[in-house]
C-alpha cells in the first residue's frame, strides 16, 4: 500500500453557529486522484481551505497531516513549500502581468535556475506560444483557469488540490483539460473538487461525497453515484 | 530571463546619463539651494513611488519616516559632534521602527485603508509627541527635542573622519544628487531582482502569491524596512539642507504632499514620483513667494485635474504619447512608401 500523503483526523470548521465541516476524516494516498462531490454548502470548499491553511480566524479543530507531518495552524505559504499546489474555486492569476510573467513567478519560487525552461516547457505543453505574452486580464475564463493550473504545474508539487477546475471551461477545453490532470497524476496526488458529473466521469477517480460538512460516501464512480443516499440528497438526475 | 519583464522596463542608460550631466552641470547656471531640496523632495517621493507603485502598499504617513530621519539625524549628530554615524543612524532608526510597524500591520494581517489609517495615526502621534517636548526634560543625550520650536544648530554633514570640513552649498547639492541616483538605482535593482519581481506579484495577488509558496508577509515587511531607510535618508538630507528640525516633518501636509506628488508623477513608476515632486515642490516654492493663492488649493485643483484627465500621471501619459508618435511616424513612413510604389508602377505602365 503506497504512502498517504495528506490526512485529516477529526477536522471541523465552524463559522459562528453554523458547522462548515464536521469529524472529517479523510486520506488520501501518494499519485491517488480523488474527486470531491457534494450540493452547494457540503463544506468542500471549507474543507479544501482548512487543509491549506487558507481558514484564518475561524474556529477550526482537528489535525491535519501531510507526509505525516502536522501542518494543523501553519501560515498557507509554508504548507505550500512542502510541495503543495493549490487552484482556487475562482481564478486567482496575477491580472496584470502576462502568462510569462504568472507562471515565472511560480516556477522561480521552487527552482530560480530553471524557471526559464519550466516556463517555456509549460507555455508549448498547453499551446499558448501565441498569448505568452498578453496579460491575462485579456484572456477567456478558460484560458485563465488554465494559466492558473498552469502555475501550480510550474511549481512541480507532489500534492496538488483543484477546486472546480473545470468551471466555465468548454467541451474541447474540458478534453485537454483532463488529458493535463492526468499528466499531473502520472506525478502527483490530486484532489478535484467539481459540480459537473460529466467531468468527473471522464476522470475516472474514486468519489468522496460531502454532504453537510461529513462524508457521505467514498467509493469508485459507480458505486458511488449508483448509491441511493447520493441520488437523494445530491444527484437527482446528474447521473444522466 | 523569459519572462516580459514584470511591466517594469529596462533603464535608459542614455537618458539617465543625459540627466546625470544635466544635474552636474547645474550648478554652473543656477544657484543650488532650491535644486537641492528638489532633490530630497524627490528622493523622498521615490521612497514612496517604490512600495506603493510596485508593492501595492500605500501609506498614509510616510512623514513619518521621514521626520525620523531628520530627528535621528539632528539628535545623533547632536551629541557626537559629526555627521557620518548620524546619517547611518537616521537610515537605520526609520528601517527598525518600519520594521516593527511594518510586522505588526502585515503580520497582523491589517491591509488597504486599515494600513492607510494606522500609518497616519502614527505619524500624527510622533507630530503630537514633537509638539509636546518642549520642556528642559525632553532632551536626549546633549540635544534638547525642543518642542514647537524643534532642534535648530546641529552640526552639519561633514567629510567623513573630519568634522571640520563641512559640507554645505554646491558640495551638498552634489551629495543629494548621489543620494538620489543611488537610490534609484537601488530600487532598480530591487525591482530587476526576484525579491521586486515577487513584490509585483503581491501587488497584482496577494493570495495566489501565498498559494505560490511566497512569504507575503515578511517580503512586504522587507520592502516597507527599505522605503522608510529611503525616506529616513531624504529626512536627514532635509534636516542638513533646513539646519532645523521641527515637529512640522511628521505633519499630515508633508504625508499628503508626498502622495499627491506620486499620483501626479505616476503611480507604477520610479520617475513619475521624482517627476511628480520636482513639478509640484516648484510649484509650490513658485505659490510661496505669493499670498492671494492659497498653496494648498492649487495643489488640490492639481491634483483632481491629473486625476479626471492623466489619471495614470505625468510619466506614464509621456511614454504613451511618445509610443504614439512613434506608431504615426511609422504609419506616415509606410503610406509615404505605398505612394511612391503606386506612383512607380503607373509610370513603368506608361
Amino acid at each position: 500500500m503506497s504512502e498517504i500523503v495528506v490526512e485529516t483526523r477529526d477536522l471541523s470548521v465552524h463559522f459562528g453557529g453554523v458547522s462548515a465541516v464536521n469529524n472529517v476524516n479523510f486520506a488520501l494516498r501518494e499519485r491517488e486522484l480523488r474527486c470531491l462531490i457534494g450540493p452547494n454548502g457540503a463544506g468542500k470548499s471549507t474543507f479544501f481551505k482548512s487543509m491549506t491553511g487558507q481558514l484564518r480566524g475561524a474556529d477550526a479543530s482537528g489535525r491535519v497531516l501531510i507526509r505525516g507531518e502536522e501542518v494543523t495552524g501553519w501560515p498557507t505559504y509554508r504548507i505550500m513549500r512542502l510541495g503543495v499546489g493549490v487552484k482556487t474555486q475562482v481564478p486567482s492569476i496575477m491580472n496584470g502581468l502576462t502568462i510569462e510573467d504568472n507562471l515565472w513567478l511560480s516556477a522561480s519560487r521552487t527552482n530560480p535556475q530553471e524557471a526559464d525552461a519550466a516556463v517555456e516547457q509549460i507555455i508549448a505543453e498547453f499551446a499558448m506560444q501565441s498569448i505568452a505574452r498578453r496579460q491575462v486580464s485579456e484572456l477567456a475564463h478558460g484560458q485563465r483557469q488554465l494559466v492558473e493550473i498552469g502555475m501550480v504545474l510550474a511549481s512541480r508539487p507532489w500534492l496538488v488540490l483543484l477546486d472546480e477546475p473545470a468551471a466555465g471551461v468548454t467541451g474541447h477545453e474540458m478534453e485537454r483539460l483532463v488529458s493535463i490532470i492526468r499528466k499531473i497524476n502520472r506525478d502527483a496526488a490530486l484532489i478535484v473538487v467539481d459540480h459537473d458529473m460529466h467531468f468527473v466521469r471522464m476522470l475516472e477517480a474514486q468519489i468522496t461525497v460531502f454532504n453537510q460538512g461529513s462524508i457521505l460516501v467514498e467509493g469508485d464512480p459507480d458505486q458511488v453515484l449508483n448509491d441511493p443516499r447520493v441520488r437523494e440528497v445530491y444527484l437527482g438526475n446528474r447521473t444522466q | 530571463m523569459t519572462s516580459s519583464g514584470f511591466g517594469v522596463g529596462r533603464i535608459r542608460w542614455n537618458w539617465f546619463t543625459a540627466f546625470a550631466v544635466i544635474l552636474l552641470l547645474l550648478p554652473l547656471v543656477s544657484e543650488t539651494n532650491t535644486p537641492t531640496l528638489l532633490a530630497i523632495w524627490a528622493l523622498f517621493a521615490l521612497s514612496l513611488g517604490l512600495m506603493w507603485g510596485y508593492a501595492g502598499i500605500l501609506s498614509f504617513g510616510h512623514a513619518a519616516y521621514f521626520g525620523l530621519g531628520a530627528y535621528t539625524y539632528a539628535i545623533a549628530s547632536f551629541n557626537i559632534g559629526e555627521s557620518t554615524i548620524a546619517i547611518l543612524l537616521a537610515i537605520l532608526i526609520p528601517m527598525l521602527f518600519g520594521a516593527i510597524i511594518g510586522a505588526m500591520m502585515f503580520y497582523g494581517r491589517i491591509s488597504d485603508v486599515y494600513l492607510g489609517v494606522i500609518t497616519l495615526v502614527v505619524t500624527l502621534i510622533l507630530n503630537r509627541f514633537m509638539n509636546a517636548t518642549a520642556g528642559d526634560a525632553y532632551r536626549i543625550g546633549n540635544a534638547r527635542l525642543g518642542g514647537f520650536n524643534g532642534i535648530p544648530a546641529f552640526p552639519i554633514l561633514n567629510v567623513p573622519g573630519d568634522p571640520d570640513a563641512q559640507i554645505y552649498g554646491t558640495s551638498y547639492y552634489y551629495v543629494v544628487i548621489a543620494c538620489l541616483f543611488g537610490s534609484y538605482l537601488l530600487a532598480r535593482l530591487i525591482l530587476g531582482s526576484a525579491f521586486g519581481r515577487a513584490l509585483i506579484g503581491i501587488r497584482e495577488n496577494e493570495l495566489r502569491m501565498e498559494l505560490l509558496g511566497y512569504n507575503v508577509q515578511g517580503l512586504k515587511t522587507a520592502i516597507f524596512t527599505i522605503c522608510g531607510g529611503i525616506a529616513g535618508l531624504a529626512g536627514a538630507l532635509f534636516a542638513n539642507w533646513a539646519e532645523i528640525v521641527t515637529p512640522s516633518v511628521f505633519s499630515l501636509g508633508q504625508s499628503a504632499e508626498v502622495i499627491i506628488w506620486v499620483i501626479v508623477g505616476g503611480v507604477g513608476t520610479l520617475i513619475g514620483p521624482m517627476v511628480g515632486a520636482v513639478l509640484l515642490g516648484t510649484l509650490k516654492i513658485l505659490l510661496g513667494m505669493q499670498t492671494s493663492i492659497d498653496n494648498s488649493l492649487v495643489l488640490g485643483a492639481i491634483l483632481i485635474l491629473v486625476v479626471l484627465l492623466i489619471p495614470r500621471g505625468f510619466a506614464p501619459a509621456f511614454v504613451a504619447w511618445r509610443r504614439r508618435l512613434a506608431q504615426l511616424q511609422a504609419y506616415r513612413r509606410h503610406a509615404r512608401g505605398t505612394s511612391r510604389r503606386r506612383l512607380h508602377v503607373k509610370e513603368v505602365e506608361r
